[in-house]
């Protein structure tokens, strides 16, 4: 195990050390890097810029995640009461889009809501007026929590479905012939079982929302007058760093960003786990 | 006989048609694709996408992905296949060995170890490309290979699942049995543990294949050269080509490569799906 704490040690903890020794320097076009103290994280504090793509990914992470969690619990009660025509297919077919790339999903969607290319002016045709419209302002947030729910519905399916294969099947068995229906079974047997689990699912999600960074960018290739450079937190240090040559400030961001990230999710898995008590 | 009508319930149609529109919503966008491949380019502008139209074109897109700019979708996929045995091989190695170690071992500070490796699974990994990018570029590692393949050695969820499926899958008594029996630790790995281990063991594997095929970001910021290029980076690169400002449009390069991309990827993913069950099983026992 010595190798991977050696690759651990390098690939983890010193990236992590020398972003906050970056964050503390300022770079200048003139004038080279200077020593800055504290200075960026007062600036990142005040920039409107930063908060503007923190409130975005945050409404994307209070709507999209209970969608894609809510479906993701109901897929895997079904398949697990055993109620199902086909349980092995649906899992499978459910769970498939995990494996398709991001870049080839957000590909797949961003041209199915094109009008020419794809469905949405099928749709629209049918209907007789523009019903949807994902590339406008209004619903391209939608649009993003779309693709990002198409692609970890199933992965967070097979999560819950994983912690409730672990119930006893005697359990069920009791709770039958002490007559107890499917919902109350659901109700006091399964959600219990799988809250753990459920915790898991959130804090991964929540990591992800505020990551946002692959969907929007490769949306922008399609629709680039949508997306600014600031998007989301993700992206504006990403154009910091490599468009704006602020590293600097960039790796401030990110550890803001981390920071924010760690909070949320802890609080979340205190939550979490107090109710289970 | 409540309890055997319980492990037998009666199959429900609504619950059934239920989820079937779940599935019509997750195949929806492959089974586009699955008709777009075999439009030429007019074709797709113009017709409906859930039905063929035009004369049947796969096998001449496929051609001109294969042949677009000297072949260079097959230098991304042989990249892809470099950075997927490297990388994910070698991350699988590595969790196995340290998650079976950090179970079966006890050391000083094996609790602090523990503590860290959680900590970093919550470690967002954009925070980290950033100064990654930097210290490899002061190493002079970027755009090589490397700088894709070193960062996608360390996994520390796939340590995580390891660490929880060796306590749970290889018992202690084995180990100490073997021990008194005088197989040393090496031959008790080898021989016994190795085979308890598989299921999980495939678990990572998969987790960190399909990591590293769909790798989009890491390649994103270390790479320049497109003939390091993965898959994934490579259909970007085409897809700016295709929407740039008085570029030309090659839609049906960017639709016929994604799907080749994939082909490979949902192959491998349909066959091994199976052992991911069992490994995951073991990982919620503890989660």
């Amino acid at each position: 195990m010595t190798p991977f704490l050696v690759a651990f040690a390098l690939m983890i903890v010193t990236p992590l050390v020398y972003s906050m020794y970056l964050s503390l320097f300022r770079n200048q076009l003139m004038g080279g890097t200077t020593f800055a103290g504290f200075a960026n994280y007062v600036t990142a504090f005040g920039d409107p810029k930063l908060w503007d793509g923190v409130g975005r990914v945050s409404l994307f992470l209070v709507v999209q995640v209970p969608i894609m969690l809510g479906i993701a619990l109901i897929a895997a009660l079904a398949i697990d009461s055993g109620r199902l025509h086909g349980k092995s297919f649906f899992r499978v077919a459910l769970f498939l889009p995990y494996a398709v790339p991001g870049v080839v999903a957000v590909l797949m969607w961003g041209f199915m809501y094109d009008d020419r290319l794809g469905l949405t002016g099928s749709v629209n045709d049918l209907v007789g007026f523009p019903l949807i419209d994902p590339y406008t302002k209004q619903w391209i947030l939608t649009a993003i929590g779309n693709i990002v729910t198409w692609e970890f519905v199933g992965y967070n399916m097979l999560i819950l479905y994983a912690a409730l294969k672990t119930v006893p099947l005697e359990i069920y068995e009791a709770a039958a012939i002490d007559g107890a229906n499917q919902f109350r079974i659901v109700r006091s047997i399964k959600i219990p079982a799988v809250r753990g689990a459920l915790v898991i699912a959130t804090i991964f999600s929540i990591l992800g929302s505020f990551q946002l960074f692959n969907e929007p960018t490769i949306l922008k290739q399609i629709e680039p007058a949508l997306i600014s450079t600031y998007y989301t937190p993700n992206i504006y240090a990403y154009n910091l760093s490599f468009v704006g040559n602020q590293v600097s400030y960039a790796a401030t961001v990110a550890i803001v960003m981390g920071l924010v990230t760690a909070v949320v999710a802890y609080v979340v898995q205190l939550r979490g786990t107090r109710r289970e008590i | 006989m409540a309890a055997y009508s319980y492990l037998r319930p009666r199959r429900s149609i609504t619950l059934t048609v239920l989820l079937g529109a779940l599935l019509i919503y997750s195949i929806l966008p492959l089974t586009w694709m699955l008709f777009s491949v075999t439009k030429t380019q007019p074709e797709l502008l113009s017709s409906f996408g859930l039905w063929f139209s035009g004369p049947f074109a796969f096998f001449d897109n496929v051609q001109a992905v294969l042949t677009h700019d000297d072949g260079v979708f097959l230098k991304w996929f042989g990249n892809t296949l470099v950075y997927v045995v490297v990388g994910a091989g070698g991350a699988t190695v590595l969790a196995t060995a340290a998650g079976y170690g950090l179970a079966k071992y006890r050391f000083r500070g094996r609790n602090a170890v523990f503590a860290v490796i959680l900590g970093a699974i919550a470690v967002p990994g954009t925070a980290l490309a950033v100064p990654t990018f930097l210290l490899f570029s002061q190493w002079g590692l970027t755009n090589t290979m490397w700088a894709v393949i070193l960062p996608s050695l360390v996994s520390p969820f796939g340590l995580y699942l390891m660490w929880v499926f060796s306590a749970e899958a290889v018992p202690t008594e084995i180990l100490e049995a073997a021990r008194v029996d005088g197989s040393g630790e090496w031959r008790t790995f080898f021989t016994i543990s190795l085979r308890l281990l598989a299921p999980g063991i495939v678990t990572v594997a998969l987790f960190a294949i399909v990591a590293t095929w769909n790798n989009y970001f890491l390649p994103l910021i270390m790479l320049n050269d497109p003939d390091l290029y993965p898959l994934v980076l490579g259909l970007y690169q085409w897809l700016a080509d295709a929407s740039g400002i008085g570029a030309q449009p090659v839609f049906n390069l960017v639709i016929t490569g994604s799907f080749l991309t994939i082909v490979p990827i949902v192959l491998v993913f349909l066959v091994l799906q199976r052992y991911w069950q069992s490994g995951l099983n073991a990982g919620s026992v503890k989660a």
